[in-house]
């Protein structure tokens, strides 16, 4: 441990959080994006019309098949041509940061649909049958008995996957966004303090990622009426 | 007021309603009773269309169900349920309960629906419970609740599927006393029951289903009297001791 | 500007002078990948077996321990888990452990990190998927088990495992198909598993969509494998009238 250099780390620590707050952006994007359209999913997967519940079949299937490390090179192999081809932006505006975001966006709402179907699948058919029977229509249905009931017994599980959701997005690195654990590496490069830098940001994770576990627990504890 | 023609409904290769037809005019109550597996249930959820059927048509007033420029949702309003496990909305306290509805099918403001709201549960006596939620009120109450629910829509007719089978023994002559105070005010009911104290006591007709079929038909003294099928005094037989 | 398309490329030799073709990459990157998540599955499937039987015991320490496994284990993202181990692990140990892991081939300290990482990471979610299943067995069981006298330790054996781990089967399979997805990860330490090779691929060939579409092919493939192979074994392992846990 002795050959460990730490006195550069507080100079670091401006670079760092600029990193951070890439992570975060992508982060709480993601997981509202994620939420919103994996609700749209689940109710598509579920709603009968066979061709919406074959697409939304279809997407979930694809964005869960793959690793997320090719889902991300794929988006930002596409997303400058795509851009330039639809809305005349040239390639060189950040690409990176708006190829990731789409990128998670997407494929976490794959993951959220899954969820959410199971939640929503987990309210009893009687709930539906009795609010059809007083006249509401589907939407109405989801909207004011389903929904609100599937989200209260699901959010322990949606929290987590916000947590696995923050520890993803590390995988940036691949494209070179400098998000946080990419700013610690280049800069471990930079000074030569690689280790440290790994150590540090293993250690970060850790802690915001074990107090927001343990938040989640004693939601759970608190939910069991 | 309430007709159904010759319906038949298969669950893939069996058929759980086998041309079965019921007329219920205006104020008119009705049991249906039989063994379980008899299509009972099945029966009284066609009528607001939560089961589908394969054949026959039914009709609501002049409105026919299956008829594609029906309205689904405006005559299922018209038609309130009560089912077995009651159904309150556990995330919504009692007067949301009520008021749900009223709101967003009805299209009535708040207050209207809330004021409406109350009124009914003083009807049913729950008055005071207006604020608490469906998890804190025990299964006599919840029912009486769903009933009020079911009655703020004010509805043509009512169904009762089961209502007092999820109920200990004690609780049910509370909902009991509710259904039969709103027989003697004239709604037109059909009642999916054991309770015969109850059909003895408001019904004008009894109808009793067997594997699907509508056995029999009859008046209320006639069916206690004299059953005309084998099946059906078994039945009686069994549930009457 | 037009894109040329040329699905010959893949016949092609590198430029590298290394005696290959483009599609000799690509296999060699698939052959990284599968090799990877096999030896990781073994690890995780036996650690994470013993985490979980841990985690669900009465004893109280010997249950903490598996708790503070998957804790560490999940808090930390994959990417940062394999760094730790490349990097920082041989600048932690006794010097000379240290220098020997360095002085190794770069395959193979890639690879040991790689299959320790992994191994060890999937591990954590094997042991919650076992202690899930566990969980899942009526308390009864259990009761029924020691009231004829058999010790914790048959109980375990005879009755709570074999019921417990059938009931796993579904959810395991997930995992599985997982360790493939998460290998991705080790392209990061420079193991040239197939998501690396797509980079390669790109960066010699300029054929991007051809190169990502094979590779997208490649991990698809993976994927109808592992769910082939995971549907016949919950066949084979399936007993009447019990259904598989979600």
């Amino acid at each position: 441990m002795e050959r460990l250099d730490w006195s550069g780390l507080p100079q670091v620590l401006p670079t760092l959080w600029s990193g951070m707050q890439i992570t975060l952006q992508i982060t709480l994007l993601a997981i509202v994006l994620g939420i919103v359209c994996g609700t749209v999913l689940a109710t598509m997967r579920l709603s009968g019309v066979k061709p919406l519940a074959y697409f939304a079949n279809l997407f979930v299937t694809v964005f869960r098949s793959f690793p997320l490390v090719l889902v991300l090179l794929w988006f930002f192999l596409l997303i400058p041509q795509l851009l330039q081809a639809l809305l005349r932006i040239p390639a060189t505006t950040d690409i990176r940061l708006v190829s990731a975001m789409v990128a998670f966006s997407l494929f976490e709402a794959a993951y959220y649909a899954e969820i959410i179907r199971a939640g929503i699948q987990a309210v009893p058919r009687a709930q539906f049958n009795a609010s059809l029977a007083l006249g509401m229509r589907y939407v109405q249905v989801m909207r004011l008995v389903v929904l609100p009931q599937a989200f209260r017994a699901m959010l322990p599980l949606l929290l987590t996957q916000a947590i696995v959701l923050f520890q993803d997005t590390s995988l940036v690195y691949v494209i070179g966004l400098a998000d946080f654990f990419r700013s610690a590496t280049n800069i471990g490069d930079r000074d030569g303090t690689a280790v440290e830098m790994v150590l540090f940001s293993g250690l970060v994770y850790f802690l915001i990622c074990g107090a927001t576990s343990g938040i989640v627990k004693l939601l759970q504890k608190k939910a069991v009426r | 007021m309430i007709s159904l023609n010759n319906i038949s409904k298969w669950y893939g290769s069996f058929q759980v309603l086998k041309d079965c037809s019921l007329e219920v005019a205006k104020g008119e109550v009705v049991v249906v009773c039989g063994p379980s597996g008899s299509g009972k249930s099945t029966l009284i959820k066609t009528v607001n269309a939560l089961e589908s059927i394969q054949q026959g048509k039914i009709f609501i007033g002049e409105h026919e169900l299956s008829h594609p420029r029906s309205n689904l949702p405006a005559l299922r309003a018209k038609v309130g349920m009560v089912f077995q496990h009651f159904e309150l909305f556990p995330h919504l306290s009692i007067i949301e309960n009520l008021a749900l509805a009223q709101i967003h099918v009805l299209h009535r403001n708040k207050d209207e629906a809330y004021q409406k709201g109350n009124k009914l549960l003083e009807r049913v006596g729950l008055r005071a419970h207006s604020k608490k939620f469906p998890g804190q009120l025990s299964g006599g109450q919840q029912q009486r609740v769903a009933i009020a629910r079911a009655l703020c829509m004010d509805p043509m007719a009512m169904l009762f599927d089961e209502p007092t089978s999820a109920l200990d023994p004690e609780m049910i002559n509370e909902v009991l006393d509710v259904m039969v105070e709103l027989a003697q005010e004239g709604m037109t009911m059909i009642c999916v029951t054991h309770e015969m104290g109850f059909a003895r006591k408001v019904a004008h007709r009894v109808v009793f289903m067997d594997q699907g079929e509508i056995i029999e038909d009859q008046r209320k003294d006639a069916f206690f009297a004299n059953p005309s099928s084998v099946r059906a005094r078994e039945f009686l037989s069994r549930i009457l001791h | 500007m037009a894109y040329h398309w040329n699905w010959g490329i893949f016949l092609q030799p590198v430029s590298t002078g290394e005696a290959s073709t483009y599609l000799g990459w690509l296999w060699s990157g698939l052959a990284n990948t599968v090799a990877l998540s096999l030896a990781a599955w073994i690890i995780a499937l036996l650690v994470g077996l013993g985490m979980g039987i841990l985690r669900s015991l009465p004893d109280r320490r010997l249950a903490a321990i598996g708790t503070l496994y998957v804790i560490l284990f999940r808090n930390i993202p994959l990417i940062v888990q394999f760094f730790l181990w490349y990097i920082v692990l041989p600048e932690l140990l006794p010097k000379a452990a240290g220098d020997w892991f360095k002085s190794l081939a770069p395959l193979l300290q890639f690879y040991t990190a790689s299959i320790l990482c992994l191994g060890l990471f999937t591990a954590a979610r094997v042991c919650e998927q076992v202690r899930a299943g566990l969980n899942a067995l009526p308390r009864g069981q259990q009761a029924a088990g020691l009231a004829i006298g058999l010790s914790l330790t048959q109980v375990y054996r005879f009755i709570l495992l074999p019921v417990g781990l059938r009931l796993i089967v579904p959810p395991i399979t997930s995992e599985f198909l997982n360790i493939f997805k998460n290998s991705a990860v080790a392209s990061t330490i420079g193991l040239l598993e197939l998501s690396a090779q797509a980079r390669q691929l790109v960066d010699f060939t300029a054929q991007a969509y051809e190169s990502f579409i094979a590779v997208t092919i490649a991990y698809g493939a993976i994927n109808l494998s592992v769910m082939y192979l995971m549907h016949w074994l919950e066949r084979k392992t399936r007993f009447p009238g019990y259904q598989g846990a979600k």
